[in-house]
């Protein structure tokens, strides 16, 4: 048996809005932690777009996601959040003593009073590429990640994609896989220069293919793959292969929260204006994720929103205690937790 | 204001008065093009904008520079007219575009 965590909030999502929810929560004494699909904090601000720069940022005329993204962890450090990375959140339950139980695709389990939802537009996951048929095989022959690469020993291994991931896996599997063939549908690549050249001198010693096209069809039954069509300049050709991994990036999908029996709105969990709540009492939601009528999907309302919940999630977790408002300026109490008395 | 035209997979066509320094995408998004989707808003980091610039217009819009083709390898059934559309800036001598909208976005 996995020994849940125990903490007052579960925060899902890293990004702009569940760091700030930590500062606001913080301040009522209200321990966080967070889950993350993605290895680092920063949610879209790190993943789409960290030298990009954002104009909206009250204060701030001018900075970028990454600069917000570290602003905020070093705004949040005092309250010592806990992250946890690299993980999606499956499993949701109430449980009989009126906290929430949630469970991360690692096996780990969270007990909290609250659980405040920050998922932006979703869980970032690999996108599919547009390959007819292409869900018939995955799970068995086509993978978007390589766990184990003990599982490609001895395959005709398809690669495809022209970013590191592509270029790093065809590179590390090579002395694994019976074959590898790279497809991109250009010979100009994303990923790091110097692993374009490995790769085009393992070409060169007819250790690896690489085929310039586009996938269009694969061929095979019963979720074994045995060969793959490819649409290059000069028509089509067609390359056998018993697995295939595609690196297409990253996009959003809402995921298992869906699930949940939430409220929604077009995709988007509804929530009411004074608390930000789920039609699931004790379960909140902020930022890109949510909706309620007027809904604006900008930082600085996931932020007010962050802040209103907050008030909410005290009443839950200490239901005792008297709330009392204070600010930052003056309240020796709020500045001993931010450790600047 | 310059005149453009958006083309849906359908064949629905959108003419559309769109303003100097506007991208053809927002443009798309403001007059609700049906498979237009600018997941990201604009950041060049989604490729669920790309159109196709129809032949005519090729020479006149230019190529992607190399972040948008960086891009466009995450689009669906790339090309050689591929462009995303976040990324075409609308200008007087674009006057009379025409972009194809693709089957669908990645």
């Amino acid at each position: 048996m996995t020994t849940p965590i125990e903490t007052d909030v579960v925060i899902i999502g890293a990004g702009p809005v569940g760091l700030f929810a930590v500062f606001e929560l913080g301040l009522y004494d209200l321990k966080c932690h967070l889950i993350d699909i993605l290895d680092r904090p920063g949610g879209q601000c790190a993943e789409l777009y960290p030298e990009k720069p954002i104009y909206d940022i009250p204060a701030w005329p001018e900075i970028s996601g990454q600069a917000l993204t570290d602003r905020l962890m070093e705004q949040i450090s005092p309250f010592s959040p806990e992250f946890h990375f690299n993980r999606m959140v499956t499993g949701f339950r109430k449980l009989d003593n009126g906290r929430f139980e949630v469970e991360t695709d690692e096996g780990e389990l969270f007990h909290a009073h609250a659980v405040a939802v920050a998922a932006g537009g979703g869980s970032f996951q690999p996108k599919r590429p547009p390959v007819p048929g292409i869900e018939a095989y995955e799970g068995s022959s086509v993978f978007y990640s390589v766990r184990r690469m003990e599982e490609f020993r001895d395959k005709d291994l398809l690669i495809v994609g022209g970013g590191d991931s592509a270029l790093d896996w065809t590179l590390n599997l090579q002395p694994v896989a019976k074959s590898v063939t790279l497809v991109h549908r250009r010979a100009d690549f994303r990923a790091a220069p110097d692993s374009v050249n490995k790769m085009f001198a393992m070409r060169e010693e007819g250790k690896i293919g690489f085929e310039v096209g586009q996938v269009t069809g694969l061929k095979g039954a019963d979720g074994k793959l045995e060969a793959a069509t490819i649409k290059g300049p000069d028509g089509e050709t067609e390359i056998a292969c018993n697995r295939m991994l595609p690196f297409f990036g990253l996009t959003m999908k809402l995921g298992p929260i869906a699930d949940w029996g939430l409220n929604q709105h077009e995709n988007l969990i509804s929530v009411d204006t004074e608390r930000f709540e789920t039609s699931i009492p004790g379960v909140f939601a902020i930022g890109d994720i949510n909706w309620y009528p007027g809904k604006l999907k900008l930082i600085l309302s996931g932020f007010h929103e962050a802040a209103l919940m907050t008030q909410a999630v005290k009443r839950i977790a200490h239901p005792d205690q008297k709330l009392v408002f204070q600010y930052t300026t003056s309240s020796t109490s709020l500045q001993k937790k931010l450790g600047v008395q | 204001m310059t005149k453009i035209s958006l083309v849906a997979f359908d064949g629905t066509r959108f003419d559309v008065d769109a303003e100097n320094g506007s991208t053809v995408m927002e443009n798309a998004i403001r007059n609700s093009v049906p498979g237009i989707e600018a997941e990201c808003g604009g950041a060049c980091a989604c490729a669920t904008c790309h159109v196709y610039v129809d032949e005519k217009w090729i020479e006149a819009v230019g190529s992607p520079e190399a972040m948008e083709e960086d891009m466009l390898d995450f689009a669906f059934d790339v090309r050689p007219t591929s462009r995303l559309s976040c990324q075409i800036k609308v200008r007087d001598d674009l006057d009379g575009l025409v972009v194809h909208v693709p089957e669908r976005q990645a």
